[in-house]
């Protein structure tokens, strides 16, 4: 079963803004996804419609429910962070843990105690006392003893340092991803997602540029490092992106066989940041370098 | 708790506990976020309870500065074989009361006109949306606060408040070497302590469209509920006194704020037998006769219905 499934979504504020213009996505049980695109592109607004946190037109189905009229019985089988720092500043950790004990009929207690023992989170601390880093600690440890069958995170990591970023996703692969599971993320920091991601979506201006499994971008997408007398040569197969680096150019292609381009310099597979570059920079050049 | 949790069998009985009640909230669980939400309200409007009982614990303070002169006072009515004197008495018991009633509706009023609004500013309306609690059962829980909690916690702080002036009054009037049985034979505790409770819940109910006009203003307002509250109101008052130079408008929102005792209690009039009777007399018939009190019904439930649309259609600030 796909866990989200949208056909023409469209979400439109006032009566100028687009915020998302016919999205039409699936994506299946088991997968980790990484929605990607410049501020703006419509990630936050497709996401706040998977939640069911605001209305919206066309046909959208969550874990086989309509979030916008469903959202209290989705949220059984649904978990967001949606942000760094929503947890209620005047909360204490141990209430915050009673509270969704309480109210979540798939919480389990005991598993949230373990992940908070290996922090250094103090029970009776209120959140508004702790590091932002430990806010987020707690946060994914309250997620991750939900059995959700859907995880959404928007910008989970948003002004956390390295170690924080890297312990965050580390914990959240080794203790809570199971492959019956669904993630979807959106980050800014995409070479650190990008590993564990199975699936990537790219978003800009409201529609789906490019959606793809990790394994398939790597058939379908190669960068090569032209020496300078080869260029013009490389420049045939027309590539979507070029680039200079160190004076020699750097060129993305998509579906060229790899054995016409190696004799031209050295071929590697681009990262979801050069990608982004290419086919979202080339798009709209002001959002250049976002995805950095 | 501990990392031993794991490993320690001691860990388990409680997971299994846990588990147990796991399934069983999933079977009955239409109460249990209600019950959750209004817990989560407590702990974070500590205002609830701290603000009635410190204007308990000033009424108090006041009493035992006041102790001396009042009991002089009793003394000369005790002595002068007043009719009164149980009265005279019981009447700190009502100042009391109100003290501590009028503490709790300031702090009624003050929790209405965040309670929908600082969560969308902090924005932890995220985080409350992510778990499986309606829009409608948390608007309940916020309107049960000051409509059922609020008058709970004040009945129950009046009378621990009272409880301790008995004490004082008890150890004044056998300082100054009177009967202490006078405290408890004179003053009508039965009547009084009906009287509070029955008052309290008729407060309530009158002030039911106040506090659900301040939910509505908190769910709606981007910034400042409280001036959304009150300015626009008297605008139309305004309004309608150039207009038309009538002031219906003022009298409906004076007689909502300041008649439930009016409408609730019938007060002997001037040459009565029981005139000298400081408690005022239960009118139920009366006051569920009051048209005011249904219209004023009908309004607080229309202005939550609209709280809990505001809520679920509005975003973060």
């Amino acid at each position: 079963m796909a866990s989200i499934e949208a056909k023409g979504l469209r979400k439109t504020f006032g009566k100028s803004t687009v915020a998302l213009d016919g999205v039409n996505l699936k994506v299946e049980e088991g997968r980790i996804l990484g929605l990607i695109g410049p501020n703006g592109a419509g990630k936050s607004t497709a996401l706040n419609a998977i939640l069911g946190l605001i209305p919206f037109e066309g046909d959208l189905t969550v874990m086989g429910r309509n979030p916008w009229t469903q959202r209290d019985l989705l949220m059984r089988d649904v978990c967001f962070i949606a942000d760094v720092a929503v947890l209620p500043r005047w909360m204490k950790v141990c209430d915050a843990v009673d509270y969704v004990a309480g109210v979540h009929p798939r919480f389990d207690r005991a598993k949230a105690d373990r992940f908070l023992a290996r922090t250094t989170i103090k029970r009776e601390s209120r959140v508004r006392e702790l590091s932002k880093g430990m806010v987020t600690q707690l946060h994914l440890a309250l997620v991750m003893a939900i059995d959700a069958r859907l995880l959404v995170l928007d910008e989970p990591t948003l002004g956390l340092d390295l170690l924080f970023r890297k312990q965050f996703y580390d914990t959240l692969l080794n203790d809570y991803f199971d492959h019956t599971r669904t993630i979807v993320v959106t980050t800014h920091q995409v070479e650190e997602i990008e590993d564990i991601l199975t699936d990537v979506m790219f978003i800009n201006r409201g529609k789906i540029v490019l959606d793809s499994s990790m394994g398939d971008l790597e058939t379908r997408y190669v960068e090569l490092m032209a020496a300078p007398q080869q260029a013009a040569e490389a420049r045939l197969y027309k590539p979507l992106h070029e680039r200079q680096v160190f004076g020699r150019s750097v060129m993305l292609f998509e579906n060229v066989p790899r054995e016409r381009l190696a004799p031209l310099g050295e071929l590697r597979t681009p990262s979801i940041a050069d990608l982004f570059v290419a086919i979202i920079g080339g798009a709209s050049a002001n959002t250049l370098g976002a995805a950095a | 708790m501990s990392t031993f949790s794991d490993t320690v069998p001691d860990g388990a009985p409680d997971s299994a506990f846990d588990q147990g009640a796991t399934a069983a909230q999933s079977v009955l669980a239409p109460t249990r976020p209600f019950y959750w939400s209004v817990r989560r309200e407590l702990w974070e409007h500590r205002a609830f309870y701290l603000g009635p009982l410190i204007a308990g614990g000033v009424v108090l303070f006041g009493l035992v500065l006041s102790v001396i002169n009042v009991s002089h006072h009793l003394h000369g009515a005790w002595q002068d074989k007043m009719r009164g004197a149980g009265e005279l008495l019981a009447i700190p018991y009502g100042v009391a009361a109100f003290a501590i009633l009028a503490t709790a509706i300031i702090v009624g009023v003050f929790y209405c006109l965040g309670a929908l609004h600082n969560e969308r500013r902090d924005r932890s309306l995220l985080f409350w949306k992510s778990l499986p609690v309606s829009d409608l059962t948390t608007v309940l829980a916020k309107a049960a606060m000051p409509l059922v909690v609020l008058p709970v916690v004040t009945f129950a702080i009046i009378l621990a408040t009272q409880m301790v002036m008995v004490v004082l009054n008890t150890l004044a009037l056998v300082l100054h070497g009177m009967d202490p049985a006078m405290t408890f034979t004179a003053v009508p505790w039965g009547r009084m302590t009906l009287v509070l409770a029955y008052g309290l819940v008729a407060v309530s109910l009158w002030w039911a469209p106040v506090y659900a006009w301040l939910l509505l203003v908190s769910a709606w307002a981007k910034r400042a509920p409280f001036l959304w509250a009150v300015l626009p109101p008297l605008a139309l008052c305004l309004v309608e006194k150039i207009a038309f130079d009538t002031g219906n408008l003022w009298s409906v929102i004076t007689y909502r704020l300041g008649g439930a005792f009016e409408a609730a209690f019938s007060y002997p009039q001037k040459g009565d037998e029981v005139a000298h009777d400081v408690l005022p007399h239960i009118d139920l018939g009366g006051f569920l006769a009051t048209p005011g009190l249904w219209s004023g019904l009908v309004f607080a439930v229309a202005c939550i219905a609209g709280a809990v649309w505001f809520r679920r259609n509005r975003e973060p600030i």
